[in-house]
């Protein structure tokens, strides 16, 4: 198993586009990834999670990921992540 | 006839299309046997796969054509339709709480959407209205009925609706439609953004009334005034035809005189220009065919904002204008604040008569420091284009020649920067007083350009302030005091062989046309929608028939018989 924390830079949240590809990218593995804030804990293959859960500015989310490709999947989520959270 | 808010103006006349959305409502049913629950899972199952082939092609029919937010949006649609929570939800309301598949979808949407809306957060309040869309497309195709309905409407078709989502925007065959009327929105809505942005009749806000409208009834919406006809008698049926036949002519007819010169029958061209105010004014008055700017108003970018703007600021505002003026001139007027146009930040004194006190150039030179920063900014920007120099409120020889020093300083400081500027940068004055006017011969010695500013000119002349409720009525200026000054500026200008304009309101007024033409101007500027109008004006008339009409003008003794004559006149301005 492998987690690590984020933190939200965008004002508002996950936007529409970074939240599509994230559940994109999940889906490319076999590995159980979740998404984790306070005590909340969801599947991140799922849109409706994602918008749901309310993340917003200076939040810090978890990311779990758990399974035989777990290190590709956390590899390219990371890479995602860190991309996107710099962009902001 | 119904009342709603015009949105979006043109006339439609055609056959109402009413869509209804899936306004779902719970069956309240209990599934019965296994059976029954399996083939309500597989009912929902084809409908989320047949959704999701909807919204596919839709991104991939319209590959291209959509914006980036748009395909977000549609990208965004998919992965909401094919969401596994969803969907596990969807099957455990069927499985467990023997829903029937519509149901199910409709309560597990509405529990996210109940979610989304508690959060505190504009953006994701949003997105309810993008899970709504998604049960209802699935909702749609679980009751059989075709998603597509939108895109398949009969030509001519005037769209009846509650609203339109942004995703049902997009699906609209937009050329199918004559026009738009919806029962709630208002001017700002989706529906009628998209209406003015594709050029749609279209009607908002009509309210309860518009329920009653069957599918297929006769309608005429007229998206100016926001007046919807049922049914409409023969007489309104032909009346509005012809109105609609009239708009489709004027617009068609203007918009292909945008790439015309503005010439006579008789062959005398005109150059008819813009009254800007910015960058994004001068991209607009091209558009409108525009040659250039025959008055960039400076003040805008000094009243937007808490402090005098810094050379550089300047020097890239003015920049911008005459890049974006695609290699036509762009005169720029030197700062003309006092008045009745006050800087938050500079502080000038109450005065008794601020029309004739401190105000315009006489700040200019009063204030030197600020004078020269601004036409060092001009002189920089000179180098990127045509530009031009004008002062404004000139009244004698000595303000103009102590201008021109002043500038002449700002070029030595520009050398000695070593910064590049156009040396021969015409310069010109506003004749704006009637000092100005009468002396033009003598202004017309050292300056490039005359512009008549016939407000300023007008109220100056006539001791008129036409803010006053009691002798605005004494404001006209087709007065002969006015006619003659102007007469006498355009005169002495072609005596000394220097360009003259007009830029103030009366350069675009249909009936002084024939007038300005006659005088002998070149070239007028007015604000951008009026070009056309003027064009199609001067592209009918003769220009041997404006100066007979002008010298019938010039006999008159009196602004009402004037205005009688040329009102007269204009509509038989033709060789």
């Amino acid at each position: 198993m492998i987690s690590k924390d984020y933190t939200i830079t965008s004002m508002e949240g996950i936007h529409a586009r970074p939240a599509t590809k994230l559940v994109r990218l999940a889906k490319e593995y076999r590995s159980n990834i979740s998404l984790k804030k306070g005590d909340r804990l969801v599947k991140l293959n799922s849109m409706l999670n994602i918008l749901t859960m309310g993340a917003r500015e200076g939040d810090t989310i978890t990311i779990i990921v758990e399974g035989d490709d777990e290190l590709a999947a956390y590899a390219a989520i990371d890479q995602f992540l860190t991309e996107e959270l710099k962009n902001h | 006839m119904i009342e709603g808010v015009g949105a979006s103006p043109g006339i439609a006349i055609g056959r109402a299309f009413v869509w209804k959305r899936a306004t779902y409502e719970r069956t309240g049913e209990s599934l019965r046997g296994e059976s029954d629950v399996e083939h309500e899972i597989g009912k929902f199952r084809s409908a989320v796969n047949r959704a999701i082939d909807d919204v596919e092609s839709l991104i991939r029919e319209a590959q291209g054509s959509l914006t980036v937010t748009e395909s977000d949006l549609l990208e965004m649609q998919v992965e909401m339709l094919a969401d596994p929570q969803l969907h596990s939800d969807v099957v455990t309301q069927i499985s467990e709480r023997r829903q029937p598949a519509a149901d199910a979808v409709w309560e597990v949407s509405e529990r996210v959407m109940h979610a989304l809306a508690q959060l505190d957060s504009e953006y994701l309040h949003a997105r309810t209205a993008d899970v709504r869309a998604c049960a209802e497309h699935i909702v749609r195709h679980i009751q059989g009925e075709p998603w597509e309905a939108l895109r398949d409407l009969p030509a001519g078709s005037v769209l009846v609706a509650d609203d339109i989502s942004p995703l049902e925007a997009l699906t609209l065959d937009l050329k199918q439609i004559a026009g738009i009327i919806t029962r709630f929105g208002g001017s700002t809505s989706h529906a009628a953004i998209l209406a003015r942005a594709r050029n749609i009749p279209a009607v908002v806000a009509c309210g309860e009334s518009l329920t009653v409208i069957g599918q297929g009834e006769a309608i005429i919406a007229d998206g100016a005034s926001g007046q919807v006809w049922r049914n409409p008698s023969a007489k309104i049926r032909e009346e509005f035809k012809r109105k609609k036949l009239a708009l489709d002519e004027a617009q068609l007819s203007l918009r292909s005189l945008t790439s015309q010169t503005a010439r006579t029958v008789d062959g005398r061209a005109l150059h008819l220009m813009a009254n800007i105010t910015g960058i994004e004014d001068m991209k607009d008055a091209l558009q409108y065919g525009a040659e250039g700017a025959g008055l960039f108003r400076t003040e805008l970018l000094f009243m937007s904002r808490n402090s005098f703007p810094s050379e550089d600021e300047q020097f890239d505002c003015y920049k911008q204008v005459v890049l974006n003026a695609n290699g036509h001139p762009v005169t720029v007027r030197t700062l003309d604040i006092g008045g009745d146009k006050p800087l938050s930040y500079f502080n000038l004194p109450r005065e008794e008569n601020p029309y004739l006190g401190f105000r315009a150039i006489r700040i200019s030179l009063d204030r030197v420091d600020l004078f020269q920063e601004q036409l060092r900014a001009v002189l920089r920007a000179s180098a990127f284009g045509t530009l031009r120099l004008m002062f404004p409120m000139i009244g004698s020889m000595h303000e103009l020649r102590k201008a021109k020093a002043i500038l002449d300083e700002a070029k030595n400081q520009l050398r000695s920067r070593g910064i590049a500027f156009n040396d021969d940068l015409a310069i010109g004055t506003m004749i704006e007083t009637p000092s100005a006017a009468v002396i033009a011969d003598l202004l017309a010695k050292e300056v490039n350009f005359f512009s008549i500013g016939t407000n300023d000119l007008c109220q100056y002349t006539l001791a008129v302030d036409r803010g006053n409720e009691k002798v605005k009525a004494l404001y006209d200026p087709f007065h002969p005091a006015v006619l003659r000054l102007i007469a006498h500026t355009i005169e002495q200008a072609v005596k000394h062989n220097i360009d003259v304009s007009m830029c103030g309101e009366m350069a675009g007024d249909l009936r002084a046309t024939p007038l300005l033409v006659g005088m002998g101007l070149r070239s007028l500027s007015m604000t951008a929608s009026g070009i056309p109008h003027v064009k199609r004006a001067i592209l009918h008339g003769s220009f041997v028939r404006a100066q007979e009409i002008t010298a019938a003008v010039m006999r008159m003794d009196d602004a009402g018989q004037i205005k009688e004559y040329l009102n007269h006149e204009v509509l038989n301005w033709r060789a």
